[in-house]
């Protein structure tokens, strides 16, 4: 088990390698100059060529690609154009703000996801089946601008339960320790911010949770029908145990695996995915970051942002497979 | 049996978090509904009316009601600011939010760009205008509790003209293109057109000129010129662009990247009674119909870049009302005079005559703009109000193009943007209609569209036949405009169509030089009738930005130039 873990650690460097590689290169692939977009329209040649000269745009790829390397390596994610600020001083609150964010997703659609899976399977062909397979084919397939427009106008503008943008309330915000709001507001002791920055979470953190609701739920209602069905199920139902106990304890540590491998997956896709929802609710997150650093050509930021992710991503990855062995010993490596 | 009972738990207090969510008010007053007092949704902009009848609506006794007492304005945009250096940074998101902490020696007035005394509070300019002199306020402190004089103003003109000065922070990024662009360079430039600058007193500060320079005064009104504490450079170095300091009605408190930026009222604001906002919060809320949403719930106050298509509706919504600006740009579309056949006069008047700009301007800015027959705004000074604009007249255009040898037609690449900017809220549709109307006098035209970037180093390279592109106003000088589209040192950088013409680069000088208002407007109207005969761009439209807003705000004048101080802005009932 330790070996197999460091083994997997050291496959990352290869990988992380790789994918800084990728960045790098399609950013500066992109057509058009970065310079020239950074000033705008109504910037004169010489600014253009200065602020080229000052990013060391003029450079050959292989030198900054070097240079952004060895930064790397000293923990230097790099100096944003825009802001002009060490990402790596910047970055923090908006990870955090996309952490938070993808929890409360994650949580929401496993939590429902998975029980409608369940249940789904347990009743096979009832209405609760077919309603809830008919629920998760329009949640794969549901647009989550669409979702997420629609949730503001009932929600926010029409019924007023719900606040249509950001994280907070504004006019009173919280005062940010870790940058999580929900533990921020418990360390203070406030309980009524506590309950604000929830009520934030909900529309996107379900708009975001969606469309992995709805995958978790089909994967875990195919991964229990098979389980269902074996022997050894009959065995247990024979003995005569409880219905929840055969479902639950037997049925569904039997079917895990397969979703724990989606929920996995859906958790990398959510921190990257959440691009969309970040944009819509205006949540400060990392997608909004690397989606502003697009806007402005910030090569700096968009290139550590997606490897910031894509880091996640593999970490997140690895986490699930170390998960399998726990769950099911007999997968050994 | 322990894993059921925890399911259990975990499914039932999701259900009731769920429930008490939906349950629960919002916490932002929602006062936006049920706000049924028909009397008053013109939509006008100057709406100081105050419908004092709308008691009862603030009463969810929640933590923040948006009672009178608590004047917090949320002003929602689009997008964030770069900095709040405004010296080195030329958006408008930028100075929208400097404006409020800032000043400058000048100020525009409230709905023009009539300069009007700022931190001077009056000037004089010598006889040879070669000399101008300023009289600065005095008791006015900065943020930061030190004296605004003559100094801070010597320190902050040099920080932006001598690259080498400690405040300069060049080799940390800051560039003062702006500064560059308007005084002709920095110092030890030829063109430089500021010799010295002479403090003669704490309070009189003068400034000398290698050569008279008409654009001066309107230089000094513009937010990119205002004055920082000097302390505060000192105190923050190149950290000076997140921790502002001025001597603006307001003072910076946080910034929260992408997110907001909060500042508070300053008490010790010369204006004395000003201003009457305790706070202003700039929120970023980036998606359009989401920032109406808010309005709409309450959550904010004003939102910029209301959709043109919802103007009627927020103008007939109760509650709500609409501001209009003034405008300030010019949407075109571009000839390159230098290659056939768009070298030739005629072809480009035909073509002129070809576009119906009205029939443009119903479908795609919703009447938000209108016809423009002079590539300079109304409100500028030389505006050339006599001259005949090219009438929509598909039959001129043919017989001009039969004249011009063209009686079959041709073909041509159109450019298109690929981005939304003001001028141009839907270009792809915008070309589809200008397709429509050359094919309707014979001439064949292939939209052509590429990333924005590209596009914008394309055109450098003359690559292009015939272009859409536009131009906004930043200091209201026509100079502005005129220099930077269509004269020809300004090519290729900003003059695309690569017109040339010396009789206009003559009148563009000599108005830049005069230092007569009027003899300056004359030169401009010369030039105007010389580019309107040449026609090197059809000239599209003028469009008119608006903003929406909660009928509590009170006497906010939005400026043409995109930000304006918040100074007077109060919220009622």
């Amino acid at each position: 088990m330790l070996a197999y873990t460091i083994r997997r650690l050291l496959m990352l460097i290869p990988v992380l390698i790789g994918m800084s590689l990728i960045t790098f290169s399609i950013i500066h692939l992109i057509p058009g100059n970065p310079a020239r977009v950074i000033l705008g329209d109504q910037a004169t040649a010489t600014a253009v060529a200065n602020l080229e000269e000052q990013l060391g745009l003029n450079e050959p790829f292989l030198i900054q690609y070097g240079q952004y390397m060895l930064g790397l390596l000293q923990g230097d994610l790099g100096t944003s154009i825009r802001t002009n600020t060490a990402i790596s001083g910047d970055i923090w609150p908006y990870l955090a703000a996309t952490f938070e964010l993808t929890i409360f997703a994650m949580v929401f659609a496993v939590i429902v996801g998975v029980n409608a899976g369940i249940i789904s399977a347990w009743k096979q062909n009832s209405w609760f089946d077919y309603t809830a397979m008919v629920i998760a084919l329009v949640g794969v397939s549901m647009p989550i601008f669409w979702l997420g427009l629609m949730q503001q106008w009932v929600f926010a503008q029409e019924l007023g339960w719900l606040p249509a943008f950001g994280r907070e309330n504004p006019r009173n915000p919280i005062e940010s320790i870790t940058h999580f709001n929900l533990l921020d507001a418990l360390i203070h002791g406030q309980l009524d911010q506590w309950w604000t920055s929830f009520k934030h979470l909900i529309l996107p953190g379900i708009a975001l949770g969606t469309i992995p609701m709805a995958i978790i739920a089909r994967m875990t209602r195919s991964s229990m029908l098979e389980v269902l069905r074996s022997d050894y199920i009959r065995t247990i139902e024979a003995k005569g145990s409880s219905t929840l106990s055969v479902i639950y304890r037997h049925g569904f540590k039997n079917a895990v695996i397969p979703v724990l491998t989606v929920v996995g997956l859906q958790t990398g896709t959510l921190l990257g995915g959440a691009i969309l929802t970040e944009t819509i609710f205006s949540w400060p997150g990392i997608g909004r970051y690397i989606y502003e650093a697009i806007g402005n050509r910030d090569y700096p930021v968009i290139q550590s942002g997606i490897l910031v992710i894509a880091t996640m991503f593999v970490f997140i990855n690895l986490i699930v497979d170390l998960l399998y062995s726990y769950i099911d010993p007999r997968i050994k490596y | 049996m322990r894993k059921k009972s925890l399911w259990l738990i975990i499914m039932s207090l999701t259900l009731v978090l769920f429930l008490a969510a939906c349950g629960d008010n919002n916490e932002t007053g929602g006062e936006a509904d049920n706000n049924n007092n028909a009397a008053d949704n013109d939509g006008n902009n100057d709406a100081a009316v105050n419908d004092g009848n709308d008691d009862g609506n603030n009463n969810d006794g929640n933590e923040a009601p948006a009672a009178a007492e608590d004047q917090t304005l949320i002003f929602a945009r689009g997008g964030d600011s770069t900095s709040l250096d405004f010296a080195s940074v030329t958006d408008g998101e930028t100075s929208r939010v400097t404006l409020q902490i800032y000043e400058s020696l000048l100020k525009f007035n409230q709905d023009s760009f009539e300069v009007e005394p700022g931190l001077a509070h009056d000037w004089d300019i010598s006889d040879d205008g070669l000399t101008y002199t300023f009289y600065l306020r005095e008791g006015v402190k900065f943020h930061d509790g030190t004296d605004f004089n003559a100094d801070a103003v010597l320190t902050n003109f040099n920080r932006w003209s001598d690259p080498d000065h400690e405040f300069a922070f060049i080799d940390e990024g800051y560039n003062y293109a702006v500064y560059g662009n308007q005084f002709g360079g920095f110092q030890g430039d030829e063109d430089h057109v500021i010799d010295e600058i002479n403090v003669l007193d704490d309070y009189t500060i003068e400034f000398v000129l290698k050569e008279p320079f008409g654009a001066f005064i309107q230089n000094m009104g513009m937010s990119y010129f205002a004055i920082t504490s000097p302390a505060a450079l000192e105190e923050y170095g190149a950290d000076i662009q997140e921790n502002p300091v001025g001597t603006g009605p307001f003072q910076f408190v946080s910034w929260d990247r992408d997110d907001r930026i909060v500042l508070d009222k300053f008490e010790d604001y010369w204006n004395e009674g000003y201003p009457k906002l305790d706070r202003v919060i700039f929120q970023v809320i980036p998606d359009n119909s989401a920032r109406l949403t808010a309005l709409r719930s309450g959550e904010i106050d004003i939102m910029d870049g209301l959709n043109p298509d919802d103007y009627e509706a927020i103008a007939n919504e109760s509650g709500l009302q609409v501001f209009e600006r003034e405008t300030n740009n010019i949407g075109y579309l571009g000839f390159n005079t230098d290659k056939e056949p768009f070298d030739d006069p005629l072809v480009r008047q035909a073509m002129h005559h070809a576009v119906d700009k009205e029939t443009l301007i119903g479908l795609l800015y919703a009447g938000l703009a209108e016809p423009a027959k002079n590539p300079l705004p109304p409100a500028y000074l030389g505006y050339n109000d006599d001259i005949e604009p090219y009438e929509y007249d598909p039959e001129r255009a043919q017989e001009l193009l039969a004249e011009a040898g063209f009686e079959d037609g041709f073909e041509f690449d159109l450019w298109t943007m690929p981005v939304a900017r003001p001028y141009m809220p839907d270009p792809s549709r915008a070309a589809e209609v200008l397709q429509e109307n050359f094919a309707a006098v014979g001439l064949t035209a292939n939209i052509v569209t590429m990333e924005w970037a590209t596009y914008l180093d394309e055109i450098e390279t003359g690559a292009q036949d015939v272009f859409m592109l536009g131009w906004s106003g930043t200091n209201g000088d026509s100079d502005y405009f005129l220099g930077n589209l269509l004269s020809t040192p300004s090519i290729p950088t900003s003059n695309q169509t690569f017109y040339s013409n010396s009789e206009v680069d003559d009148l563009l000088t000599q108005a830049r030089h005069a230092v007569e208002e009027s003899d300056r407007e004359q030169y401009y109207q010369e030039a105007l009738e010389l580019i309107h005969e040449d026609s090197p761009m059809i000239t599209l439209v003028h469009s008119i930005p608006v903003l929406a807003g909660s009928d509590r705000v009170q006497n906010y004048v939005p400026h043409l130039s995109t930000s304006e101080p918040l100074t007077e802005v109060e919220l009622s009932e």
